[in-house]
């Protein structure tokens, strides 16, 4: 169900490109991703398209199959030259994710509603980023622990995990691709003079922030985002641009198991309604073994995994030696010599080029770890 | 947890619509003043103070912003007075430990104090006693005067005064509570409006401010409270001749329990619980005959009678046979030569426990959630252990980056210290009760009762353990 909508908007974009044959629509189809009211109007345009150019339609299918399941940035720019110019934007932003949440955005702090589980669980992410960020420290003031840290919070929604790292004192730039969203989160900041000041928000993806913060973050954050995006590996690579070198990744994510199918999406979402339904989709959950590959692939080196379990009687969250279901991941971005950032040979772009970097990108990464 | 979330949202419902005319006409848009105080204790009695400089010195806390609310004047002394005040408390050793961890056990010590390592709990209807002694020869409580306890706690605040402000004749006139969850331009805070038409806002309001807590009457919290028939009556006595002095003794009389608290050699505090005649009749009765009573009152055996005697002598031999050693005989307190001038005073008596303690920003602390008899000396510990188990909770919070006001840390204290407070509060109204007739089969059954408890060292032990906390 999610992934019939998910090709027809896709579809439907390319139709529109094909159609008007004009350049000046992939601007639009650029800006689509962070503007949520268009959004809308796309699956609303599905119905009526399709009758007249079935043929063409089906052609553009095919196409956008490939392109909603490539994983790879890479060869979707090889299909696709014409992007190379614009940003990748739309390659881990989903679209009909943003729906989902932009249904909910204001209930975001409404500890008891339904992002409850959500609240509950900054009692085991804020002290793992806490703890985790002191390491790397000597000292640290008392009472403000993270001051003087950057903190980028990909995804931060509501700012449910912004605003406690901004009382620990940290510097916080929480980026959303939901508009609502960054609203909601900048009302609730607003009556907090301390955290008004502390924290930023911007409506945009992280591809988009990624130029202008590169290099300057001690802390990226991706809390229950990975599971969303298209473009896991793109994702990382722009997590990693942002950091500096020696700072951390911290990533909390659900697990793609059995367990995690039968727990995580049938009884959370159809049988208790602990998340709402349609939040997840199986198939974009990431095991920490794939997350792992990537994160090392990236030059970022895996310091722990662990479980956390959630009690849906007792509204608590707890650390668990079991990672099928949700865990929590820490990585660090090494230290060592420059390697070439990975996202600039995306932009650039003949195919043989390409695919020499291809070959070579991990070569390279190899290189540098031995 | 979620049974408790959907209770207090359901109690949230009914006392949101209850609390709706006092919102309506406080309800705050748009302006958004400079200070958020991150916690406001209004209130600045010992337990008052106590929080609020527990928490100036918690670690966690060195960059947020408190405020103390005192409706008193500031209590200074340039020395110590030469007379002791007649208002003193039993602290036990947690209380202590919560006192020296903000370095007030200092100032205390520097004072004076007294410590006692003995307490002798006997019936005047029977030989029945129970002696509570600590074997390791620890201290088991210490007396000290109020008005001490209070000037240590302000020295400490007045050192940490960069953190906590102070805000002394300060009364709160009225409080406005936020909604549940932010709702346009409604301010999530809540807003206190003092005496003066002054402001502020908090993220958590504590109520410290007594057994008639304005701060608990302004949220709605239902409180069960009764009064008891009884007045306390207070004085400082002069003893006989000196002695070691290091025992605090305590006689249930059919009217109510009388007690002799160390202060020093030659000294000792009275506290006497009786019925409102009688306790006008002490305070009003001339020196000598006041004295007169009070030796009688722990010496007479007039209430005795040959039923009881013979029962308890019956259990008595049955638990000689048993534990030889644990047979206490009997020993009668120092006697009263003379009691302090103006010392007399006389108050009333009752129980009270709020039936929540805490709200969304909002907790209570002190006698504005539980307000006890004192037959057990537990009052003011009472109200230190709450501030130990709050400070706990909040300063964790505070580690994990929490909004200070949220109700998943506030519920673990008020679960904590509601299990705690509840079987105290039960078990002295409980000896309140029993102890306040002289009915020959409850006499009876608290002879036997108390001879037994006697004998048992580990119940003993269990009990001190409790009211030590």
């Amino acid at each position: 169900m999610w992934g019939g909508r998910k090709l027809s908007s896709f579809g439907n974009r390319f139709l529109g490109v094909l159609r008007s044959r004009c350049w000046s629509t992939q601007a639009e189809g650029a800006r689509l991703t962070s503007s949520a009211g268009e959004c809308q109007n796309q699956v609303s345009w599905t119905p009526q398209t399709k009758p007249w150019v079935f043929s063409e339609y089906r052609i553009m299918w095919f196409k956008s199959c490939r392109m909603t399941f490539a994983c790879l940035n890479r060869m979707k720019i090889y299909r696709y030259p014409w992007r190379r110019l614009y940003s990748t934007s739309q390659t881990t932003v989903d679209n009909s994710e943003i729906k989902t949440f932009l249904a909910l955005a204001h209930r975001w702090w409404d500890e008891q509603g339904v992002y409850a589980p959500l609240h509950s669980m900054n009692d085991l992410r804020v002290p793992f980023i806490r703890d985790n960020l002191l390491k790397t420290v000597a000292h640290h003031q008392s009472g403000k622990p993270l001051s003087g840290m950057k903190i980028l919070d990909v995804g931060c929604g509501g700012g449910l995990l912004s605003e406690p790292l901004g009382r620990l004192g940290a510097s916080v730039i929480g980026i959303d691709p939901v508009d609502e969203n960054i609203k909601i989160a900048q009302h609730h900041k607003s009556f907090d003079p301390v955290l008004d000041k502390r924290i930023e928000y911007r409506a945009c993806s992280l591809e988009e922030i990624v130029e202008e913060t590169a290099e300057t973050c001690d802390a990226v954050v991706a809390s229950e985002v990975v599971e969303h995006v298209i473009d896991l590996e793109t994702f990382i690579q722009c997590c990693c641009q942002v950091l500096k070198p020696g700072g951390s990744l911290f990533i909390t994510t659900i697990n793609k198991t059995q367990l995690s199918y039968a727990l995580g999406i049938v009884f959370s979402e159809q049988i208790a309604g602990i998340v709402p339904k349609g939040t997840h989709t199986w198939e974009k959950f990431v095991s920490p073994e794939k997350l792992e590959s990537i994160l090392e692939s990236n030059g970022l080196s895996v310091q722990t995994v662990a479980g956390m379990l959630y009690n849906p009687l007792s509204g608590y969250w707890h650390w668990s030696e079991n990672t099928s279901l949700n865990y929590a991941a820490h990585a660090v971005k090494s230290t060592g010599q420059e390697h070439p950032v990975p996202a600039e040979f995306v932009f650039k772009g003949e195919t043989e080029e390409l695919r020499d970097k291809d070959s070579t990108n991990p070569g390279v990464q190899e290189e540098l770890k031995k | 947890m979620a049974a408790r979330l959907a209770v207090s949202r359901w109690r949230a419902a009914p006392s949101a619509a209850g609390r709706g005319p006092l919102l309506s006409c406080r309800r705050w848009s748009g302006a958004k003043a400079d200070t958020v105080y991150d916690v406001v204790v209004s209130g600045g009695g010992l337990v008052g103070a106590a929080m609020a400089c527990a928490l100036g010195y918690d670690i966690h806390f060195h960059d947020k912003k408190i405020l103390l609310l005192e409706a008193g004047p500031k209590k200074v002394w340039e020395k110590l007075p030469e007379t002791y005040s007649n208002r003193v408390s039993s602290i036990s050793p947690g209380s202590a430990t919560l006192l020296s961890s903000f370095g007030a056990w200092d100032h205390i010590c520097n004072m004076r104090y007294r410590a006692f390592r003995r307490m002798q709990v006997w019936d005047a209807c029977s030989e029945a006693l129970i002696m509570f002694d600590k074997d390791n020869l620890d201290d088991m409580g210490y007396i000290v005067e109020n008005d001490v306890i209070m000037c240590a706690l302000t020295k400490q605040l007045e050192a940490v005064s960069d953190r906590v402000t102070v805000l002394y004749r300060s009364k709160a006139v009225s409080y406005t509570w936020p909604y549940p969850f932010t709702m346009a331009d409604s301010s999530p805070w809540v807003h206190i409006t003092l005496g003066d038409g002054s402001t502020l806002q908090t993220k958590l309001l504590i109520g410290a401010d007594g057994h008639n807590s304005g701060v608990r009457q302004a949220a709605g919290i239902q409180n069960v409270s009764w009064n008891y028939d009884q007045s306390a009556v207070v004085a400082t006595l002069h003893l006989s001749e000196a002695t070691e002095n290091n025992v605090a003794w305590q006689r249930f009389l059919p009217s109510g329990p009388i007690a002799l608290l160390p202060l020093s050699d030659t000294l000792s505090s009275l506290v006497w619980s009786t019925s409102h005649e009688h306790a006008a009749e002490l305070v009003g009765m001339d020196e000598e005959k006041f004295v007169d009573t009070i030796n009688s009152a722990f010496w007479s055996d007039a209430n005795h009678t040959d039923f009881i005697d013979s029962a308890s002598t019956v259990l008595q031999s049955v638990v000689g046979f048993l534990r030889p050693t644990k047979v206490s005989a009997r020993q009668l307190p120092p006697s009263v030569a003379r009691v302090d001038a103006r010392s007399r005073v006389l108050f009333p008596l009752g129980l009270g426990h709020a039936a929540e303690y805490v709200r969304p920003r909002l907790a209570l602390i002190g006698d504005a959630a539980h307000r006890v008899h004192p037959l057990a000396g537990q009052g003011v510990n009472m109200g230190f252990g709450d501030v130990s188990s709050l400070v706990h909770h909040l300063s964790a919070a505070a580690f994990n980056g929490k909004d200070l006001g949220s109700m998943s840390h506030l519920t673990g204290y008020e679960t904590d210290r509601q299990r705690h407070n509840t079987a105290l509060l039960a078990a002295t109204d409980l000896l309140k009760r029993l102890y306040s007739t002289s009915a020959a089969p409850l006499v009876l059954l608290r002879t036997w009762g108390l001879q037994a408890t006697n004998a048992v060292s580990p119940l003993k032990e269990q009990i001190m353990a409790f009211a030590s906390k």
